[in-house]
């Protein structure tokens, strides 16, 4: 610490010192302590008070007399005033706290209102607990204890230079003694050994999960599966919907329960009238969208996932047709192909090929013909 | 005087043994000065703490794990729902152990009072000049404390697996998934495969519980001890010295007065906790990728990331096969990297600017560092409109703006709004040096009208006082090298260090961060506003305490 710093203030002897200063201190990076016999007292001060200083840089500043503080306050009459209010807030706190142990007794949850009856409680008595043990020891600190101004010198964190000297003199003896230096074929050869061992902390968080593979490129939407209602897990016939209008989620049949599947193929599903979904195809793609002619009876399924981070695309406004993601807002226009219009996403949500079965359910023609959900650097062109 | 002989009995019990006399009583007579402002870290220190017990309490009843189970629990409504074992516990600790609601509460409210707080101090140590040398180190643990406790809360909040936390996590992995080359590859790593999977919360939580808070332990205990040994900084006054420092022992007054601080803190969340409910999971259900609420919005402090994804145009390259998702990294990752890197560097900028290697233990107040005053308040404008487009939502809905209107308008002010930030900051920053070499020349204006005998009015003033004086004093700037070279009418031979490209910049900058307004009215007119003359006339114009040029008692 500081203390062992030399080069400051001259040596008075502080009261106390002396039980300290027996018990072998030896200050060797002291430069005047360097010639003193181990075992008397350090010339070197922990700290000065102003008193003991006032002729030098700190002049002006309130004297401070031996000993180090005031026995009592300057204002009595004050400090006796505050004494009861301080007792007060710590019998206060004492009330508080022993009823908080009422209060866990009394009050029983396992109800929401008895929760919300023992959180009051609970809180209140513990908040008024240590809220007036706060306020009464400060009025002890402010108004009890006597008000002190004192001063300590900082010392420079820079050794001087004996200190510094000797430090690099021991530190080139314990180099030359080791022979790191000397011998650099055991030098090298220890860093050629260390190698391995940095690594093999990064080698054994292999396991931590799987290589991703191509498994971002497809979902479980396989020919032939049938969608169902998210929830209800009902297959859908298109003569179902009774009149153009909202947005359902849907769920691949005998995945409905599996989360690692549905993050990737929850889907949802329009139902527009005639005319109002804008179709182009892959091959004469017209004002930057696609809308494969996939859809049955106006109705067009896209991938719920949001391209840009992966939320789900849960909101949609039968006026204008607008589909949003209530994370980043990325907007996308389900009449066309659900292209951005606005926010951050940088593709439309995938539409997934859909036809109807034997039984008139609606199912999945294939599985999505390009990933779904965020971008990933291995992705590549494939929108 | 009992405690007078156990206090001597004990204490030589130890003294024997460990030779603790001289030390503590150092440590007991240290002297810790005082301002409103250095209770900002103590705050952070004293939600670190509650947060350690809170913490502790709600690891003996959580369980960690995706598991999927039915509930039966307290809260009806729920039941019979398929959720994970994790969410099931959070329910119960709620619902179903007496206090466990309030140690839930206290432990978010915490979170969050640490998160401010240690914002709070981050800014008051760079407006004060408090990392100044001695103190960059400590500045920079500052730094990997904030950026790990960012870290520690997005762990914290995801653990209940509750939906609004789950679209948190689906956001936290889109954009890990998005990172150029590596990011698939970290994200499988981190979920132990394709999102969600099961292994997510087990290893959250042991970062969350252990690994973290270990590190925050080792951090903070050295943030402290560099700290205490190399003595607080204190604000200009009156005796205060670049030699000294000035305040109450550490024993008895400190220690009461802190003592009491860590029960208000404690206090002030027990309080938050009881009366203003936080992050009711049981209202949110269990997590469901298919799901999402609007309105989501993350806790307060990964609101600027919210935003600055919010606000990302959409652009993405996609070169031989390979996707770069601007759209995505870019907002995640370089607004936190310019405000991080940014502040870990400036110290070192601000040194090689100024020539300044001295030790700095008196603070600047902040108007005698305009530029810096003014670079740190484009920062928080810069994080306040990233932090306020991460709420357009909420926004648009409060005060009837489209939504789209907020987030183009967000885009333009990310950048205008620093920039004015930062003029507007050194504008006023002058201005009220202004104000003090008034005060200075001039005195304080007493508000006595007085009438001289030749019928003029005057008003009358007095002199500034010692704490006043002290308070308005600067510290000498320091004269880069050329500064000595230059000679009136003759073309100055640039200083060694000056030389060259880089020290062409150097000086430059130098005008820049050492304009001041002149203390004396003399001198420094290299720094005047306009800029004009030689950037090499560095002259020493400021006064320090004490200084023979009081003010005048009128004019």
């Amino acid at each position: 610490m500081s203390d062992s710093t030399a080069g400051h203030g001259p040596g008075e002897h502080e009261p106390g010192h002396d039980l300290a200063a027996g018990g072998g201190e030896t200050q060797a990076a002291e430069g005047a302590a360097r010639r003193r016999v181990i075992g008397t007292p350090s010339p070197a001060r922990s700290r000065m008070l102003l008193a003991e200083t006032a002729a030098g840089s700190t002049a002006g500043l309130p004297e401070v007399r031996e000993p180090e503080l005031p026995a009592d306050p300057q204002d009595m009459d004050d400090a006796k005033r505050a004494e009861r209010i301080v007792a007060a807030c710590f019998v206060l706190a004492m009330l508080a706290g022993f009823g908080f142990i009422a209060a866990y007794l009394i009050f029983q949850v396992h109800t929401v209102t008895g929760t919300w009856h023992s959180n009051l409680a609970l809180g209140l008595t513990m908040g008024l607990s240590f809220g007036f043990m706060g306020i009464g020891a400060t009025i002890w600190v402010r108004r009890v204890m006597p008000h002190v101004d004192q001063v300590e010198m900082r010392h420079p964190l820079r050794s001087d230079p004996e200190a510094r000297e000797a430090f690099a003199e021991t530190f080139a003896d314990g180099t030359a003694a080791s022979q790191f230096v000397k011998r650099p074929i055991l030098r090298r050869t220890l860093i050629a050994a260390t190698v391995p061992v940095a690594v093999a902390p990064i080698v054994l968080l292999r396991d931590l999960g799987p290589l991703p593979g191509t498994v971002l490129d497809h979902t479980v939407w396989r020919k032939g599966m049938r969608l169902l209602t998210y929830g209800a897990n009902t297959p859908i016939r298109p003569a179902d919907f009774s009149s153009p209008g909202g947005m359902i989620t849907v769920v691949p049949d005998g995945f409905q329960d599996d989360f690692n599947a549905l993050a990737k193929a929850a889907v949802i599903i329009i139902k527009f009238a005639p005319g109002e979904v804008v179709y182009t195809t892959r091959s004469a793609p017209a004002d930057g969208f696609t809308v494969q002619n996939w859809t049955v009876d106006n109705i067009v399924a896209y991938s719920k996932i949001c391209p840009h981070v992966g939320c789900p695309a849960a909101l949609y406004e039968q006026t204008t047709h607008h589909i949003l993601c209530p994370c980043h807002q990325s907007t996308f226009d389900a009449t066309r192909g659900a292209k951005v219009i606005f926010g951050p996403a940088t593709r439309p949500l995938p539409q997934l090929p859909m036809t109807v079965d034997a039984e008139g359910f609606l199912v999945a023609k294939s599985d999505f013909t390009e990933p779904v959900g965020p971008s990933f650097w291995e992705r590549g062109n494939s929108s | 005087m009992s405690i007078d002989k156990a206090l001597s009995g004990t204490g030589g019990w130890l003294d024997d043994r460990f030779h603790g006399a001289k030390g503590i009583r150092t440590f007991f007579r240290k002297i810790f000065p005082d301002h409103w402002t250095f209770m900002l870290g103590e705050i952070a220190l004293y939600t670190f703490v509650i947060l350690l017990l809170t913490g502790t309490f709600l690891a003996l009843f959580f369980k960690p794990s995706m598991g999927d189970v039915v509930y039966h629990g307290s809260y009806l409504k729920l039941h019979g729902v398929h959720m994970s074992e994790a969410y099931a516990s959070t329910l119960n600790i709620s619902f179903d152990v007496r206090g466990g609601l309030l140690m839930r509460q206290i432990h978010h409210w915490a979170a969050d009072l640490f998160v401010a707080a240690i914002f709070a101090h981050m800014i008051r140590i760079f407006f004060v000049g408090a990392y100044r040398k001695p103190r960059e180190v400590n500045w920079l643990i500052g730094i990997v404390l904030f950026t790990l406790a960012l870290l520690e809360g997005l762990f914290g909040y995801s653990l209940p697996d509750d939906l609004l936390s789950g679209a948190g996590l689906r956001i936290t992995q889109g954009v890990l998934q998005s990172i150029p080359v590596v990011g698939t590859y970290l994200s499988f790593f981190l979920f132990g495969g394709e999102y969600p999977g099961t292994d997510i919360i087990p290893r959250m939580y042991i970062l969350h519980v252990l690994l973290i808070p270990g590190l925050f332990l080792a951090l903070i205990g050295a943030h402290l001890f560099i700290m205490f040994h190399q003595k607080h900084t204190q604000m200009p006054g009156k005796g205060v010295t670049n030699e000294n420092v000035i305040g109450a022992p550490m024993f008895p007054y400190f220690m009461a007065k802190t003592g009491a601080f860590f029960f208000f803190t404690f206090a002030a969340t027990a309080l938050a906790s009881t009366f203003a409910q936080i992050n009711p999971i049981w209202l949110y259900g269990p997590y469901n990728p298919l799901a999402i609420s609007a309105g989501s919005q993350p806790d307060f402090y990964m609101g600027f990331l919210e935003g600055s994804l919010r606000m990302m145009p959409a652009w993405q390259w996609v070169v031989f096969g390979h996707t770069f998702a601007f759209n995505v990294f870019i907002p995640a990752l370089v607004p936190l990297g310019i405000v991080m890197t940014g502040a870990a560097l400036w110290p070192f900028i601000e040194q090689w600017v100024t020539g300044d290697k001295r030790e700095h233990h008196v603070n600047d107040r902040p108007r005698n560092a305009p530029t810096r005053t003014a670079l740190g308040m484009a920062m928080i404008a810069f994080y306040g409109v990233l932090w306020l487009e991460g709420a357009n939502d909420v926004l648009a809905d409060h005060f009837d703006v489209p939504l789209y209107t907020i987030t183009e308008i967000a885009r333009v002010a990310v950048f205008a709004v620093p920039i004015v930030a930062y003029i507007v900051t050194k504008r006023i920053c002058l201005g009220l040096q202004r104000q003090d070499v008034h005060l200075l020349e001039h005195g304080v204006e007493m508000g006595i009208i007085r009438q001289l005998p030749n019928g003029e009015f005057i008003e009358e003033t007095r002199p500034l006082d010692e704490e006043e004086l002290a308070k308005i004093a600067r510290p000498e700037p320091v004269a880069l090298p050329a500064g000595q070279s230059a000679a009136d009418g003759e073309e100055a031979v640039p200083a060694p260090g000056m030389r060259g490209g880089l020290g062409r910049v150097k000086a430059r900058l130098n005008k820049i961060v050492t304009e001041s307004v002149p203390m004396n009215g003399h001198g420094t007119n290299g720094h005047g506003p306009n800029g004009h003359g030689e950037p090499t006339e560095h002259e020493p114009a400021a006064i320090s305490a004490g200084s023979d040029d009081s003010g005048s008692e009128r004019h």
